[in-house]
Order: C-alpha cells, then structure tokens, then sequence
C-alpha cells in the first residue's frame, strides 16, 4: 500500500505554479522526507495531502487509493502543521478534550501518559508552554489519534537542538514501536539523516527525486543523504531556472 | 527518552466508518466560544435586571395613570407627570440599538477569522470530524445560543416598552410602535437583527480572515443594513394607507409623508409656499399662530385644496414584524451557507 499516491498533482496560486507534474508513490511503514529549499512546494504538497487544499491538476490519494480529504482519508491522517497551531487561549486539556471530540479514536492514556513524562501540566494554557512543549503537545495529541499516517510540516524548523532531537524520538518511536507510516517535511537536512528512510528531494514546485535512501545512496554512490541532497538541489536549480 | 508505545490500530473497513457524532461539537464549541457567550450573558444579564426593576415601576406607573378616572382630575396629572419623570435616556431606544451589532461582531466575527488569523484551521480542518461538518454544528450552535439569548432580552424589551407604544397618551412621549428607534427592539425584531449581526460577523470572518478588521466590517456593513431598512426599505412592507384631510389619521400610526393637492393634481409638500400661504395670512381665514395646518389647514381647503397623508397604522405591527423577521432569517441562513460553502473549498 502507498500512503501517498500523485499523478501529474499541480497547485496554482494565481500565475504561479507552487507544485507541478508531481508524480509520486510514497510506501507505507516508512519515514519519509520532503526535502527542499524554502519555496520548492514541501507545504504545498503536504495540504494537497491531507485535504486542506484542492488540486489544480492531477490528483492525489492517500492510505491506499483513498481521495484526500475523504472522511477514510481524514480519519487515518494526523496532522502536525507548521509552527504547530493550537488553540492558545485553551488549557492543554481543554486542548486533548477537543481533539478526542473530534475524532473517532482518541487514546486517551496514551496522552496523558505522554504529558505527563514530558512534564507538560495539563491546567497550562497552550500558549504560555514552551516552543518545544508546544511541538510535543501537537504531537501527542497527533499520535494518540492512532494515526495510519503521521504528516509533519516543518516539525522541527522552530525548535532548539534539545527539542528537536527530543520531537524526533517520538516521532521515531512511534514510525518503529507503532508501524505509524510518516511523511515529514523539512529544509534541515542533518536532522533528517537518522530517521529517514525514503527521501523525496524537492525544488522549484517540482520533485527532483524519490526513493528509498538505502538506494538512492548506492546507485548515485554519495556516502551521505546530505551530500546525495546537496548535489541534487544544486544541480537541478539551473536546470529550473531557464 | 523512551515514548510509550501507541497500541496498533485496528484495520477497518471504510463502509464501516461512521461519522462523528454531532453533539460532539457541542462541548468542542462550548470550550472555544466559553468566554464570547459569557460576555454576552453578562451584558445581557446586567441590562436585563436593570430593565426589569425600571420596567416595573414604569409599568405599575402606566397601569395606574391608565386606570386613573376621571382623567383631567388633579390626582390623575399627578400621576401622569410622575409617568413623564420616568422618561429616560432609554426611551427612545437608541442606546439599546446597538446590542445586535455588538453581539453580532463579537460573538460572530471571531468565530472563522481566529482560525484563519492563528493558523489553527490547519488543526481543525484535519480533524476526523470534517470541515464542512465542523462548520455546519459550530455556526448552527452558536446562531442557535446568540438568537435564544436574544429572542429573551426581546421579550423583555417588548414589556419594558410598552408604555411608550400603548394606546393611552399619558405623560410619555408619543410614539408609535412602528418607529424605527423602537420596532426593531420589540418582537421578533431583536433576535432576527441579533441573528443578522452573528450571520454577517461569520462572513466577514471568512472573507476578512482577521478578527479586528472583520470586526470593523461587520459593524459597517450592519449599521448600513439597519439603517437602510429603517429608513427606505420597512415603509415599502405593506401599501401604506391614504387619509384625506376628512379622515383622521390615528395618533399612533407611522405617518410617512403628507402632501396637498388642487384639482387632483400634487400642489405642494406638507408645508405650503408663501404665495400660496399669503391666501390664508389675514386673521379672518383663521391662521393659527404657529402657521400649523391646524391654522392655515381649513383655510386651504376653501380655497380648493386637498391634504393627503399616507401612512402605515399600528396594527400592522405584527405583519411588519413577521416580514422583517422572515427576510432577515432567510438573508442569515444564506450568509452563513455561503460561510459554510467557502470552508469548504478554501484553499489552506
């Protein structure tokens, strides 16, 4: 099963074309890495997957051929956007009462337990946590929805190393312990060297390359997923730019 | 860190999926619009007790100049003036006006445009529960609440002013209860407008996409409604009524032009132009002091003209009520459709 499936996915804004001719099959049980420069159409392409915008070409299906936005679509998809946007003004467990609501499964332990081990108070106003408690509560509250799939903007853009590396066990965690498939996206290529393991190399509204990185590494002989990345944003940005 | 393990999901077939159920949103709108609906309840609240205490008095006040017989007694304009010292700066129903905009842009404005303001839509939009659908059970909610609320407070307002519309002239100012300042806060008038502000602050929300300056817009845009209403659209509701200078027109109907005429033909406005004045000015046709019709009135007729007043009388409050009820209702229910329709399709 393909988690995400694109064929010839475009989106327009205006004239300008944030994503186009995207043709992609994302396996399921993997960690996946949108990987681009700022601009390249990682965002873009992550709101055309879970639902939040309509394509303008192309198409896109998620969790096995499922239309994106579809209720099956929403209901196996969690979530994380960028900057992780939560209801500030609300507790964090007005916050896990809301999510719980709005879904059809909510484990609920699994969150409490979760806060608790990451010493996030339940009565705290969302808005006065930490930008690192802010990302772990997104996340959990993401996770304890049982997510078939796991989306990720930009998780870790915000956030201090400690934080970082702290999100990304969970996240780590949950791609192993739990067999949650993930598509993340991100412009911070050293974080992304241990926990990926299919790479899809973005610039300029189009995917420059997509694969397994076990594979992408040995048939373009780069010692590194940075490199294999560096030299690839490099040489398509001319190519691009005609 | 270790992280706690997430059991595995089980597999389910999509024909199984069954919705969120509904009343899910109820606790979910509860907890984000808490402190919206508390402050209408308190606003609401406080002018409520303070216009039932002053309601009452007034009212037994009424009641008892009404009943007071004969009229012209001194005992009776004893109690008429203590009717007129209640007159206050509530009574012409200004101040009170502008509590369905304020509930409207408040309450209704923030509602889409926070989300869309604070990025938050991308986590309620992503939800299970599904975004037309959270739309429809949030706006539906909350229209629901806001128009309770204020269909409440329009009860209150239609007894509190009822000496003021009431058939009796007594100390009050006269008024009929089709004038603008006071029809819209009586009857039904008072949750539709209230219903039409929330509806309005909705859409604006979604367009604007900012609280503050859908805020703004919502007040602008339902302060030209209202007043175009008041003053162009409500006189049309109905054919007003046409009295000659024969026929009495009714002290308490809504009097919305007078004219003359000669030979079937429109002479002149309510006030008559000097040279046509100049045939009434000796004291032997009877001009008033003041120049008013009553004066100069009787004297025109002789020399053949006619007045005329179109009106609309009292008793077509309700029928007027009704039909402003009913398009604001629909005009509401088609602004927070397109609301509804327009998360739907946007774009994030």
């Amino acid at each position: 099963m393909n988690v995400v499936e694109a064929s010839g996915l475009g989106k327009r804004y205006g004239r300008t074309w944030a994503l186009r001719e995207c043709t992609l099959a994302i396996p399921a049980g993997r960690v996946a890495a949108l990987v681009g420069p700022n601009g390249a159409g990682k965002t873009t392409l992550l709101n055309l997957a879970v639902g939040l915008t309509a394509p303008s070409a192309g198409a896109v299906t998620v969790l096995g051929r499922r239309p994106a936005g579809s209720p099956a679509a929403l209901d196996g998809i969690a979530f994380v956007a960028q900057d992780t946007p939560l209801y500030k003004t609300l507790s964090v467990a007005d916050m896990i009462y809301i999510t719980r609501s709005l879904n059809r499964r909510f484990d609920q332990p699994y969150a409490q337990a979760r806060l608790d081990e990451l010493g996030i108070p339940q009565k705290r106003k969302a808005g006065k946590l930490s930008g690192g408690q802010q990302a772990q509560l997104a996340l959990t509250l993401a996770l304890a929805r049982r997510p078939r799939l796991l989306v990720l903007d930009e998780p870790v853009a915000a956030l201090d190393p400690v934080a970082r590396h702290d999100f990304m066990a969970t996240v780590l965690a949950a791609a192993s312990a739990d067999g949650v498939s993930v598509l993340l996206s991100s412009h911070v290529l050293t974080e992304l060297e241990r926990v990926a393991s299919y790479l899809v190399l973005m610039s300029r509204g189009r995917v420059q390359l997509a694969g397994q990185v076990s594979d992408l590494l040995a048939a373009h002989g780069h010692a590194s997923l940075e490199e294999l990345a560096l030299h690839y944003l490099r040489e398509a940005t001319p190519e691009v730019t005609r | 860190m270790t992280a706690l393990t997430t059991p595995a999901r089980p597999d389910e077939d999509d024909a199984r999926l069954r919705p969120v159920p509904w009343r899910r949103m109820a606790g979910v709108t509860w907890r984000q619009h808490r402190i919206a609906l508390a402050g209408v309840a308190v606003l609401l609240g406080v002018l409520a007790v303070y216009l039932w205490l002053a309601g009452l008095s007034l009212n037994h006040a009424y009641a008892a100049a009404v009943a007071c017989q004969p009229a012209s007694s001194a005992a009776c304009q004893g109690l008429d003036s203590t009717l007129d010292g209640m007159d206050n700066f509530l009574s012409n129903g200004f101040l009170l006006q502008v509590l369905p905009p304020v509930i409207g842009a408040f309450v209704g404005a923030p509602v889409l445009a926070r989300e869309l303001e604070t990025g938050t839509f991308r986590y309620a939009w992503t939800q299970g529960f599904g975004r037309r659908r959270w739309a429809v059970a949030k706006l539906l909610l909350l229209a629901v609440v806001v128009t309770a609320a204020a269909a409440a407070f329009g009860a209150l307002l239609t007894w509190y002013y009822e000496p003021f519309v009431g058939n009796q002239s007594l100390g009050l100012p006269r008024t009929t209860p089709l004038t603008p300042a006071l029809f819209d806060l009586r009857g039904i008038g008072f949750p539709a407008w209230t219903l039409a502000a929330f509806a309005i602050g909705v859409l604006a929300g979604m367009l604007i996409r900012r609280v503050v300056p859908a805020i703004v817009a919502t007040l602008v845009v339902y302060g030209g409604l209202a007043f175009a209403t008041a003053g162009f659209l409500r006189v049309h509701y109905l054919t007003p009524l046409l009295a000659s200078i024969n026929v009495s027109v009714p002290d308490n109907a809504w009097v919305i032009s007078q004219w003359w005429t000669k030979d079937g033909r429109y002479a002149f406005g309510r006030y008559p132009p000097s040279n046509i004045l100049n045939l009434c000015s000796s004291p032997a046709a009877g001009t008033g002091k003041d120049g008013s019709p009553e004066g100069w009135g009787p004297c025109l007729v002789q020399h053949g003209y006619a007045m005329w007043t179109s009106y609309q009388p009292a008793s077509r409050f309700w029928p007027f009520q009704w039909i402003e009820g009913g398009w604001l209702l629909g005009l509401s229910a088609l602004l927070i459709a397109a609301a509804v329709w327009l998360v739907s399709r946007r774009a994030a």
